[in-house]
């Protein structure tokens, strides 16, 4: 049974890797995920906004009382140790790497170019076998255009795969008008792998207070499916190696995203609810069912169900139900 | 090689890195203007920076300088090298440890920043008179008067005192030179160990406390052997100059500086000569530079050993010729034939005669003189006026120098236009804001320029006495020469000002020299800016022939992404336009400097500070100047002209900072400062206020009693607006309370200081625009006039009855006139919401005693005065005793009261007939327990005094002075956590163990907030603070569970953001209890590190997640058979995690190591849990009532059954 499987370049062990959540926080969890067969690890984001943010707010909040009042000219105990830079995150990238034998892939999630794409240079000093570039951008300025936006993504993927040597994978968020175009420019671009999709938090009103609450909840195996379809369209058209990430929580999950075209899945919520011995039970499925189903490996079943392979691509390209006369092609 | 570093420092930090370099053990305490040498020592131990022989000095904050006195004694005993870092009061609490460590002739250096001791007033600055104080210890004091010699002879205390036994007192003044910046030459470590010797080290271990060589110290002993032992430590004083002197020789050696215990500099055959030590002794000097190079006689001796003493070598530095000898001091020992170092100067001169040393042509005319009390400016002209008085026939002694005493005439004349300083000296002068990083700015620009040029740098920096919207003002001299100039640049080439408000304040050109260089900070177009000046600033620029540039440094810093931050700018600004270095060079270097200061804050805001600077220089633009001020507006007047006389003659000269013009006469002689005078400064330091609107506001009252600052008030009138201003807004109220009455939430638009909290605050939305409330901010300037008058007509409106009132809870306390107000507090701070709460609710019997911190600064700083009065003219009646004493100077202020009213309570009776039966006996059964009952006393004790006025008895008229202690009285005993839980816990402790009715408010902060947030033990696990960097390992005192424990003390612990009807209650309830009552009430504070505006959510957030429980023990409960204890809050419904990650002070854990923080959160989450468990099941005992003496029989007889 072959469940090696490409992904940026190198060869993984198996398709199941943990994607980036504080599920790599701790040195322990990661070793009990390497054991339990993660392929490679993802760490947490590195958010360039809120570092850019709390460096603001500490000059704000803590550097401005400073030097005002004699008997007081500073409030903290070395405001200068208050390092606000990657550093942290580098330093956990370091103990990762000491820690364990798995590939790290480190991400790093931006809004815009600026002097933070220095931090995916650092990450490769500080030992990341990989990059995964999280564009996270909600594009509320009716000002920016779609084009405008995407040209500013590409701008950062040609940038930091200039400045790299180590691959780089790009995380994307579903809401492109047009997604397969986009995804291939990415790929032109030069990402090395596409991560499909991003799951964000998500505003929800308190209509008492008349309030804006924000929550992240965990993903359930339903949300595959609009990562299925964005597969199977992507699948054969693009070099980039392919990740699914939200919505894989069985083997099933795993066999439909490598069916429809991917080389990895991410698991987060599945890990998080069920601990990472989870990922061991999903491999062994995994095997199991690949045995029960005749299957030898999984670059067999890579791809089969794939909008190039399907013998009805039009399941895939239409928005809406059609009664089945209706969807014959008849000419 | 044994190279030298050139550093430039400031005089703490220069002490510091020989002190931390020499010792093991460090134990300190904060204390201004000492507290930087303690934090940059514990700062560099936490690095793991290792003093001379390869060891991390361990050092240790204390709960008091007595405690570190004790510690530090304790660790020389034991044999280790210590030292200890202090000032002022902190000073007075180590002289008992002094008398022993030196009587058990103990080596230990210690460092002094010299500052003024309380008397009439507390004062920060620096004078001798606390180092004075310690002459009789036994202890050797050495005297540095620049920042290399703070560096220099701190190393010389450390060797001196392991050679000769005596302890050394190594002192520099306070804030001249403690926090001058200067360029000076570093001493290696090479130098320290040549310089202490290794042989006398292993000494003093030799002598070490050890069961190893057992002896005693510490004996008591009798009349037959205490005088003899005494004497038998003289022959280690006789020796100690000349081990000095040898030490100072090897300073010279190795350094080429040289000092001697006396340094003579002037005219070889001076006449007139001036002794003098500290800081002054360089204006000396430099004076005598200056007037000798004229022909002059004149000369200076500094002195550097003084104690002790050296007759021969004082003697030996004064020059033949000399006739005449000022000797002057800077302190003064009132009652005394003279200030001390003039006593001792005739005392040599005497002995001198005595023992055959004189070497005078003629007998010498010695005079004392005082200068510089509390940092007064001594400058060349006062110099000069000494040297003209010496001049003189008969010239006068104990004159004073520096102010102009009209009472007593002690003060020599001088003239200020006299000034001395060499053209090649480049002095700039910056008035800026706190909050706009200036003085950072200019410390970085001095050590740029110290670094890059051989030239020699001084930076000193003058800060506001109030804490919002601190102004401050920069002097920087740049010299070819080492800087001799201890005082402030009187005539600058180049000034800069920071902030355009300012030219309607504060004269910033009257030190402008002629064809100087003016740089302005100015909103709008460099073709606007000419025509907004006042006339004034026109008028100087135009005299003086300013070359006159202005940028508009806030539109840069917003288009850079810097929000408000100018600091870069203004720096880019100073050195493009003063030609101090080239302009390139500087650019790159101040680029380098932001590198360095903020790689730290992430490259992003490197990124936008560089922006800043390259976008600055197209925005800065020089003003052509027209041929005459054009301008008919003028600087307004400093206070309003309906200001009473006090203040228009005193406190508005205060305030324009020309206090120094004032003459003795205008003090009063006591200290006793008229109260009420806040109102008087109106600062407008909001670019926002809240602006209120009637229609969606629900009257709740939150934004009144959240109000840091007095600014937005609330009020219920059933007057007719007629005469009302137009803009001036009511609507009608909708309690029941005051049915039919009209409400108004009004601003004052000058005394806000636009903290947001009030807006924060504000639960009334907008339906259908939700970010629209009751209360937004809007800009001030153009609400200004019109609000100004509305507050007028508001603060006349009658005030609420207080004796209607039934009952007060938060929003009815809220209409009660706060007599706490515009204080110069912190925008936004958690403290002064209680105070003002207290004088609301019984401000007009009102006594407090302050511990010294925050709340005695804001409360009682001058210039002007915060408490009030209302239109009775009754207010809170405010004193600050000390730090340490607080609890036992406030039970003090009970017990006279309480004497007064059994005096009168007495007189009462006695007179009874007199006044007549019923009065008297109304008078003594006053129920006083509502604000009913107190009008209703008020009202008796009003006619008693009527009444006493027609008695012709000695016993009438003294009951008539006392008349007034028959209307309850109110004591509250208030301060910090510094005060309570450390440096003042054993008074306070000893006062709630007492049945006195007083009341405590602790406005716990967690942190020691005025010296700069030192630990305290209220500081919380987990919380970074000075002394705790790493996080505080274990969590704060339960100084509240620690009270109940006494079982007869009320204890609430509040916190207004969370639940403001629990915090009035526990006020009202503390008041009313009769016995000692404890409030500990959690203060937000800007050592926490967040968004003040934001401060009374995260107080709910600290009660939600169970870190700031709230609860009432009130023992009046065991008594109806009721749990004491009744919790206010509930189980914890937050994470402590998210209560901490919004604090700075939490989060630095977190970003430097993540594990750590991690560790502290789990201990602080079960802390929490553990917490609440621990008082949900206290609220749940109730306390077996006294059993009466029969029960106790029946009990005991059933026992025996």
């Amino acid at each position: 049974m072959d469940l090696t499987t490409p992904y940026l370049g190198r060869t993984l062990p198996n398709p199941f890797l943990p994607g980036a959540s504080p599920l790599s926080d701790e040195i322990d969890t990661i070793r009990r995920l390497e054991d339990a067969g993660a392929g490679a690890i993802v760490l947490r984001s590195l958010f360039e906004e809120q570092i850019t943010r709390e460096g603001l707010a500490t000059i704000a909040h803590l550097e401005r009382h400073g030097e005002s009042f004699a008997e007081a000219t500073s409030f903290f105990p070395n405001p200068d140790s208050f390092i606000l830079g990657p550093e942290e995150y580098l330093g956990h990238l370091r103990k990762v790497k000491e820690s364990v034998g798995i590939p790290v892939f480190a991400s790093l999630n931006g809004t815009t170019a600026g002097g933070w794409l220095e931090y995916a240079r650092l990450m490769e000093q500080a030992g990341a076998d990989a990059l995964e570039l999280n564009v996270y951008h909600v594009a509320t300025n009716p000002g920016l255009s779609g084009t405008a936006l995407e040209q500013e993504i590409l701008a950062m993927v040609r940038q930091v795969k200039q400045d790299l040597s180590i691959a780089v994978a790009v995380k994307l968020s579903p809401f492109f008008t047009s997604f397969a175009h986009f995804a291939k420019s990415l790929d032109e671009a030069g990402a090395d792998g596409l991560v499909l999709f991003n799951r964000f938090y998500e505003p929800d009103l308190d209509v008492q207070e008349l309030e804006v609450t924000r929550a992240l909840h965990l993903s359930d195996s339903s949300e595959l499916l609009l990562r299925l379809r964005w597969m199977a369209i992507l699948s054969g058209r693009v070099k980039a190696s392919l990740a699914v990430t939200g919505g894989v929580h069985t083997a099933l999950d795993a066999v439909k995203s490598i069916m429809a075209g991917a080389h990895v899945v991410q698991m987060v919520s599945a890990l998080i609810l069920n601990g990472p011995s989870h990922l061991r039970k999903v491999l062994d499925d995994l095997a199991a069912w690949m045995e029960e189903n005749e299957w030898s490996s999984l670059a067999e079943m890579r791809g089969n169900m794939s909008l190039l392979r399907v013998p009805d691509p039009k399941v895939y390209e239409r928005g809406n139900y059609m009664l089945m006369l209706q969807g014959r092609e008849l000419f | 090689m044994n190279v030298r570093e050139t550093i430039t420092v400031d005089g703490n930090e220069a002490a510091a890195r020989v002190a931390h370099r020499a010792s093991e053990v460090i134990a300190i305490y904060p204390i201004t203007p000492s507290s930087t040498m303690g934090e940059l020592a514990d700062e560099w131990s936490s690095r793991g920076q290792v003093n001379l022989w390869g060891n991390v000095p361990e050092v240790i904050e204390m709960q008091s300088e007595g405690g570190a006195a004790g510690a530090v004694h304790g660790a020389l005993q034991a044999g280790a090298l210590a030292t200890t870092f202090t000032a002022s009061q902190g000073l007075l609490l180590m002289i008992p440890n002094m008398y022993k460590i030196a009587g058990e002739l103990t080596p230990f250096a210690m460092h002094v920043a010299a500052r003024t001791l309380a008397t009439h007033a507390l004062s920060i600055f620096g004078d001798h008179s606390d180092v004075m104080a310690c002459r009789p210890t036994g202890f050797a004091l050495l005297a540095s008067a620049s920042v290399q010699e703070a560096h220099d002879l701190a190393a010389v205390a450390h060797a001196a005192t392991l050679e000769s036994r005596i302890p050394f007192l190594h002192f520099f003044d306070g804030f001249r030179t403690s926090h001058e910046v200067a360029k000076i030459q570093a001493l290696t470590d090479e130098d320290l160990r040549a310089l202490l010797s290794e042989e006398a080290i292993q000494a003093h271990r030799a002598r070490a406390l050890t069961p190893d060589r057992p002896v005693l110290r510490g004996t008591a002993q009798n009349p037959d052997s205490f005088f003899q032992a005494r004497e038998a430590c003289n022959r280690f004083y006789l020796d100690c100059p000349e081990l000095v002197r040898g030490i100072l020789s090897r300073l010279a050696a190795l350094t080429g500086r040289s000092y001697h215990l006396f340094d003579y500099a002037g005219h070889p055959q001076a006449e007139r000569v001036i002794v003098i030590m500290g800081s002054g002794a360089e204006t000396v000097l430099e004076t005598v530079d200056h007037l000798s190079g004229l022909g002059e006689k004149v000369g200076v001796v500094r002195v550097r050993l003084y104690r002790p003493f050296s007759m021969e070598d004082f003697l030996e530095a004064l020059p033949a010729t000399m006739r005449a000898v000022a000797v002057m001091d800077r302190t003064k020992e009132p009652g005394a034939l003279g200030d001390p170092l003039y006593l001792d100067v005739i005392a040599a001169l005497a002995q001198g005669r005595f023992t055959g040393v004189h070497r005078f042509r003629e007998e010498p005319v010695v005079v004392g003189g005082r200068y510089g009390l509390s940092s007064k400016e001594f400058t060349p002209a006062m110099v000069r006026a000494i040297f003209q008085e010496l001049n003189k026939d008969r010239p006068g002694s104990h004159f004073t120098v520096g102010i102009v005493d009209d009472v007593t005439h002690t003060s020599l004349l001088h003239d200020p236009a006299f000034q001395i300083e060499p053209e090649d000296v480049f002095r700039a002068l910056f008035y800026g804001l706190g909050a706009d990083g200036t003085v950072g700015a200019n410390k970085n620009s001095i050590k740029i320029i110290g670094s890059e040029t051989d030239r020699f740098v001084q930076g000193y920096f003058v800060y506001d006495s109030k804490k919002a919207g601190a102004v401050t003002v920069s002097h920087l001299r740049v010299s070819p020469r080492p800087i001799r100039s201890a005082y402030s640049i009187e005539s600058a080439q180049f000034v800069a000002c920071h902030q355009f408000e300012f030219l309607d304040r504060i004269d910033v050109l009257e030190h402008a020299a002629p064809g100087s260089v003016f740089l302005l900070n100015a909103p709008g177009s460099a073709e606007e800016v000419w025509g907004r000046l006042p006339r004034e600033v026109q008028e100087q620029i135009l005299e003086k022939r300013i070359r006159f540039f202005a940028i508009d440094a806030y539109a840069v810093a917003r288009e850079s992404g810097m929000g408000g931050r100018i600091n870069t700018i203004m720096q880019t600004c100073f050195f493009a336009i003063s030609g101090v270095l080239p302009r390139e060079e500087a650019l790159a270097q101040i680029k380098r400097a932001i590198e360095k200061t903020y790689a730290k804050r992430g490259p992003e805001i490197v990124r936008r500070n560089f922006e800043a600077v390259d976008s600055t220089l197209a925005h800065l633009h020089e003003i052509p100047l027209p041929d005459s001020a054009g301008a008919s507006r003028h600087r307004p007047p400093m206070v309003s002209e309906a200001a009473p006389d006090f203040v228009q003659k005193v406190t508005a000269v205060l305030m324009a900072g020309k206090g120094d013009l004032l003459p003795v006469s205008a003090f009063p002689v006591d200290g006793t400062w008229p109260v009420g005078t806040a109102k008087w400064e109106k600062r407008n330091l909001a670019l926002e206020i809240p602006v209120w609107d009637t229609q969606i506001c629900i009257q709740c009252n939150q934004c009144a009693l959240v109000c840091p600052h007095a600014a937005i008030r609330a009020k219920v009138y059933s007057e007719l607006l007629g005469g009302a201003p137009s803009t001036f807004k009511a609507s009608p109220y909708r309690g029941l309370e005051f049915k039919g009455m009209s409400y108004t939430i009004q601003v004052a638009p000058e005394d806000c200081t636009g903290c947001n909290l009030c807006v924060a605050v504000c639960p009334a939305k907008d339906r259908t625009n939700p970010k629209h409330k009751a209360i937004d901010m809007s800009p001030q300037a153009p609400l200004r006039e019109a609000e100004r008058e509305n507050y007028r007509f508001f603060l006349d409106l009658p005030e609420v009855d207080r004796s209607g009132l039934k009952k007060i809870d938060h929003k009815i306390s809220q209409f009660l006139e706060p007599l706490f107000e515009y204080s110069g507090a912190c925008a936004g701070c958690g403290e002064t919401p209680y105070i003002k709460l207290l004088t609301q609710l019984f401000g007009d019997r009102l006594l407090v005693a302050n511990a010294t911190g925050c709340s005695s600064i804001y409360g009682g700083n001058l210039p002007t005065t915060p408490y009030a009065t209302n239109r009775q003219g009754r207010g809170p009646a405010w004193s600050n005793s000390l730090f340490e004493d607080n609890a036992e100077f406030g039970l003090g202020l009970r017990l006279a009261l309480d004497s007064h009213h059994r005096q009168a309570m007495a007189l009462l009776h006695h007179l009874a007939s007199k006044i007549g039966e019923t009065l008297v006996q109304e008078l003594v059964e006053a129920n006083q327990s509502s604000e009913a009952g107190l009008a209703a006393q008020r009202e008796r004790v009003a006619l008693l005094r009527q009444r006493l006025s027609g008695i012709p008895s000695p016993q009438a008229r003294v009951l008539e002075a006392l008349s007034d202690y028959l209307v309850k009285k109110s004591v509250w005993l208030v301060g910090g956590d510094g005060w309570a839980y450390d440096i003042g816990f054993g008074g306070l402790d000893h006062v709630l163990s007492g049945r006195r009715d007083v009341n405590v408010l602790v406005l716990d902060t967690e942190v020691y907030s005025n010296t700069g947030g030192q630990q305290s033990k209220a500081t919380p696990l987990g919380a970074a603070a000075k002394f705790a960097a790493s996080g505080k390992e274990v969590g704060k005192k339960d100084l509240g569970l620690l009270a109940t424990s006494y079982g007869h003390v009320y204890v609430a612990n509040v916190a207004f953001g969370a639940k403001m009807a629990q915090t009035v209650q526990a006020f009202q309830e503390a008041e009313s209890y009769p016995g000692p009552s404890l409030i500990i009430a959690y203060s937000h504070c800007i050592a926490h590190g967040y968004d003040m505006a934001l401060g009374a959510s995260q107080q709910k957030l600290a009660v939600d997640s169970g870190v700031w429980p709230l609860y009432r023990f009130d023992p009046r409960r065991i008594a109806a058979g009721e749990p004491p204890l009744h919790l206010d809050s509930g189980p914890p419904t937050a994470r402590v995690a998210d209560y901490m990650r919004n604090e700075s002070r939490f989060r630095v854990i977190e970003r430097t190591d993540p594990a750590r923080f991690k560790g502290f959160l789990r201990k602080a989450q079960e802390a929490a849990r553990k917490r609440h468990a621990v008082y949900q099941q206290l609220a749940g005992i109730t306390v077996p009532r006294s059993a009466p003496p029969e029960e106790e029989t029946r009990d005991a007889q059933t026992d025996k059954s």
